[in-house]
């Protein structure tokens, strides 16, 4: 059952092909099986997903709900362990948060949860949602089901690797500079950003308060459209959640995109991007314009200035955000602290990693008098100079194309000693964030038997275009379904 | 040498909303430790802070009150520090962009004369938790019940230059923000306190001394206190060849003297900077006349209008005027009633307000409410009663629920206003005092009282006092 997509088994169980039950356990012996090699997953918790998808069978039985009212019954699913599940721990990534349980539950999984889903676990990920490898959780490296000795991406790694290795059919993460987008395509999934304030941000553990957004990983554009349609939405919990009408995104999947205007930027094509992604790239642009697309260049100047930016505004909010994990109310402390200053530094010392603490000084130094100004002052104006930018291309165009990462998959441990070459992974993904845009990457291909990501970036609350492009796409290409070997 | 004081002051009003600045949290006093903090009050990760609207209705009021500049897109900032009390590591305040901007009030001083107070800013943020450091023997307890609790912080400009003119202000202020509702002033449980900033500077010198803060001044004697003893020290400072350092200084009310908190070196770096989690607060023209539409006349232009409409004196509308309440009570009083305002205004400083004082009772809780003492006014006006009797009948009135005339009717207190019934004690007490009449004769007029009182008391105090006046000196004269 693991081949099919998520579409598929929701028609089979709207047909009674199978259950949720039997689905569920079906991923649960996978977990089991695969997962202690991959590494994908910080808990599984099989009696309440069992419990989950007996409510879900009964559910189907009582009332019959039809396929259309509610499509994700009884699906299972994985959460990224950045949103907060009441009743069970949640720790993103990191010792601070170790045996962390929250009284509460975050706006997404209540929403998948009404909308019938079934949680198997939840996923592994780079701490607080900092890296682009997965190399930094505090549970341990995920491994890329594609090639084991390298890393499957991150933030949201644990996410990606385990939809790849068909541990659930979809999953959730977080993007904050690439963090769904940069993990799909090195697992040759789909995975989208939405607009900033299209999903709840509340009881998802905060990174970059301006930049963080949730959305699906799942192996399909459509699977991404259905799970999406079930988290968007405004919510009171989240000031900067947005009231704009959630609209259909599968109204539209199946029509042509005759006509649809897809810009390249030729910044995205220069130095830095490997040769082998920048051909099946350009070879996925060409099949768009076979579709009807028609292809215009443009530019975006201030492309180069996005990863600077990008890591002040980033780190100076993570600097605050991270404050409350002081060892005083909840998460790590200490042993026998001698006074509050030693409560503080050894609590904070020894509960975050070493990424977190670089970002945590960055930003801390970014705010500092003297500094503020020369750095985060000055961020926030590239970083609108950067909006100028796709103000004004999306003017001539409707969505805008390219890689989603600079190079395919590298090898676990490649660059953990050099935090600059791991930043620029985020070359194409973070000015996504950095304008609240929605963003969407798909596999377009391969390099060395790895999967290689198309990005495309569209209008703000324009995610229906997005999906809708890479569903066509889809249609005539396979790269989607393409499995990791060793997954059987 | 001669020295000027300069002192501004910072105020904390703690707004009267019913839960919490940012949170669904209750904002009662007294509960038991943590008991009113929620996973946002707490700070626990992945919540999400939420204006409530309640705050910003009271921060525009107290814009409209001080004839500010209100920001139509005002913004929330987080203040980064490390303290167990403040759960996130940050407090959000206000930097920038404050929702109400310059403003001003114009404040009576004691010696009669009025002097105009800027007001800088004014801005939103959440009050911190409690460290409570005398419960355990070895550690600090932490009650967040206070985190996020809604405060408006008032900063003037340095335009006092007395403890006196900062003391009027802080009251000004203080009746003021209980007048429009805002906040209920109460300074023993925080709900209202002051930080003063405090410089000297040689007489006619412009530039500012170097000022210290003295923090958390919770009422309006300590206030005073602390700014005199300060005054002292900086000028002993200065006049031995020394200088003021900057700093933060706490005020010690049982030994009254100020002491060194941290100094300026020590002062943390606050990295200020605009809260993601909260986009601008914006704010139309609609909703500042809709809040101005609900706002209570203010105590300024009441005051005017008691001196024009009622004819009362400067000192009887300030009398009135100290809350809004007693305001309102004296208008209650003279609703439907034809008597002089005057009369009223006489009543309710005097014997009401000795009453309340007496009771330790509020005027919104005092027994005889307006309408009441108006029908017993009106009974003194009308003659039905002298205004002795009236006191009297208004401490039977204290108490019960009777109405003035009942209490007139059953115990037979009704003026007596025959001439004959009061000629004839007059003449009994003539007749009674004879030496008194002679000496009276004799132009020892000061003895009239004597025939006065005496006529009085066969009266029981009932004999309508002009008629008594005028018939006892024609019935001297011809005695």
């Amino acid at each position: 059952m693991y081949e099919k997509t998520l579409a598929e088994q929701s028609r089979m169980l709207a047909n009674g092909e199978c259950s949720s039950t039997e689905l569920t356990k079906h991923y649960l012996d996978r977990i089991a099986r695969l997962d202690t090699d991959l590494n994908s997953l910080v808990s599984v918790d099989a009696d309440s997903a069992l419990q989950g998808a007996e409510d879900a069978d009964r559910k189907r039985k009582s009332s019959a709900p039809s396929n259309a009212e509610m499509p994700l019954l009884g699906v299972p699913m994985v959460h990224k362990d950045i949103f907060c599940v009441a009743g069970g721990r949640t720790t993103c990534g990191s010792r601070m948060l170790e045996h962390f349980n929250a009284p509460y539950s975050a706006t997404v999984v209540n929403k998948l949860n009404d909308a019938g889903m079934v949680m198997l676990g939840k996923a592994n990920m780079d701490e607080f949602a900092m890296g682009s490898s997965n190399e930094n959780s505090y549970f341990g490296a995920v491994k890329n089901p594609w090639k084991r000795d390298c890393v499957p991406g991150g933030s949201s790694g644990g996410s990606a690797a385990l939809v790849a290795a068909r541990l659930a059919p979809v999953a959730t993460g977080t993007d904050t500079g690439g963090s769904i987008r940069q993990p799909a395509a090195f697992c040759g999934l789909t995975g989208i950003k939405p607009t900033y304030g299209r999903v709840s941000r509340y009881g998802m553990i905060a990174f970059a308060s301006s930049l963080d957004q949730a959305g699906p990983l799942a192996t399909t554009a459509e699977d991404c459209a259905m799970v999406l349609q079930a988290m968007a939405g405004f919510d009171e919990r989240d000031s900067t959640s947005s009231n704009e009408p959630v609209p259909n995104y599968m109204a539209d999947l199946d029509k042509p995109i005759n006509g649809l205007k897809i810009g390249v930027p030729e910044e995205y094509f220069s130095a830095g991007l490997d040769d082998g992604v920048a051909t099946q790239v350009r070879a996925a642009l060409a099949e768009f314009e076979k579709l009807g697309a028609k292809l215009k260049s443009i530019s975006l100047p201030n492309q180069s200035m996005c990863i600077p930016a990008y890591y002040v505004v980033a780190p100076a909010e993570a600097s605050s955000n991270l404050s409350r994990f002081d060892g005083v109310r909840f998460g790590y402390r200490c042993e026998d602290p001698v006074d509050l200053d030693d409560l503080y530094t050894r609590s904070r010392g020894e509960g975050f990693g070493a990424e977190v603490k670089r970002r945590i000084l960055i930003g801390t130094y970014a705010l500092s008098a003297g500094y503020y100004d020369a750095y985060y002052l000055q961020a926030l104006k590239v970083r609108r100079l950067i909006s100028d930018d796709f103000d004004a291309a999306f003017k001539e165009v409707d969505v805008i194309a390219g890689p989603t990462t600079p190079t395919p998959a590298f090898q676990t441990g490649a660059k953990t000693d050099d935090p600059i070459a791991m930043y620029l992974n985020d070359l194409y993904t973070v000015s996504a964030n950095l304008c609240g845009l929605p963003a969407i990457s798909m596999s377009c291909g391969e390099v060395d038997d790895l999967p290689v990501g198309l990005q495309l970036t569209g209008k703000h609350f324009d995610e229906a275009r997005l999906l809708h492009a890479a569903h066509s796409y889809q249609q005539t290409t396979d790269w989607h379904r393409r499995m990791p070997a060793g997954i059987e | 040498m001669s020295w000027e004081t300069v002192i501004g002051l910072e105020i904390h009003a703690q707004l009267a909303t019913r839960s919490k600045i940012f949170s669904g949290a209750s904002t009662a006093f007294g509960a038991e430790p943590n008991t009113q903090a929620c996973a946002v009050d707490l700070g626990l990760p992945g919540v999400l802070p939420v204006v409530n609207a309640g705050v910003v209705n009271m921060a525009v009021r107290f814009g409209l009150a001080t004839d500010a500049h209100i920001t139509k897109r005002s913004q929330f900032a987080r203040k980064n520090y490390f303290y167990p009390d403040l759960p996130k590591g940050y407090q959000i305040s206000q930097m920038a962009l404050p929702i109400v901007g310059e403003g001003a009030v114009t404040v009576s001083l004691p010696d009669g004369t009025e002097k105009k107070i800027n007001i800088t800013r004014a801005h939103l943020e959440e009050d911190a938790g409690k460290s409570v450091h005398d419960l355990f023997d070895d550690c600090t307890g932490v009650d967040l019940n206070r985190a996020g609790t809604p405060l408006l912080e008032i900063v003037s400009e340095p335009d006092m230059r007395s403890a006196v003119e900062a003391v009027a202000y802080a009251r000004q202020i203080h009746a003021l923000v209980r007048y429009i509702d805002i906040c209920d002033g109460n300074m023993q449980e925080g709900s209202f306190r002051c930080d003063a900033n405090v410089s000297v500077r040689p007489s006619g010198q412009t530039e500012l001394g170097t000022r210290a803060e003295i923090k958390n001044l919770n009422s309006f004697r300590f206030l005073e206190r602390a700014i005199l003893y300060e005054v002292d020290r900086q000028i002993d400072l200065l006049e031995s060849g020394q200088s003021v350092v900057q700093e933060t200084r706490l005020y010690d009310s049982d030994k009254d003297e100020t002491r060194s908190m941290r100094s300026k070196e020590e002062a943390n770096d606050y990295r200020y900077f605009p809260d993601p989690d909260l986009p601008p607060l914006v704010i139309d023209n609609a909703f500042i006349d809709s809040v101005k539409a609900e706002m209570p006349e203010l105590p300024q232009l009441r005051r005017a209008r008691f001196i024009n409409d009622y004819k009362l004196s400067s000192t009887d509308a300030s009398a009135l005027m100290g809350d809004k309440a007693t305001a309102e009570y004296f208008e209650a009083v003279l609703e439907g009633q034809t008597f002089p305002a005057k009369l009223a205004a006489n009543w309710i400083i005097g014997e009401l307000s000795g009453r309340l004082n007496k009771e330790n009772c509020t005027i919104e809780n005092a027994s005889v409410q307006a309408p009441r003492l108006g029908q017993l006014l009106a009974r003194i006006d009308d003659g039905t009663i002298s205004g002795k009797i009236g006191k009297q009948v208004f401490d039977d009135m204290w108490g019960t629920d009777a109405s003035a005339d009942d209490i007139i009717e059953q115990k037979g207190l009704k003026q007596i206003t025959d001439s004959s019934a009061i000629e004839a004690m007059i003449d009994d007490v003539i007749a009674a005092n004879p030496s008194q009449v002679a000496e009276y004769q004799g132009g020892k007029e000061k003895l009239l009282s004597f025939f006065v009182g005496a006529v009085m008391k066969a009266s029981k105090g009932k004999a309508n006092p002009g008629q008594l006046n005028q018939i006892l000196r024609d019935k001297l004269k011809n005695a």
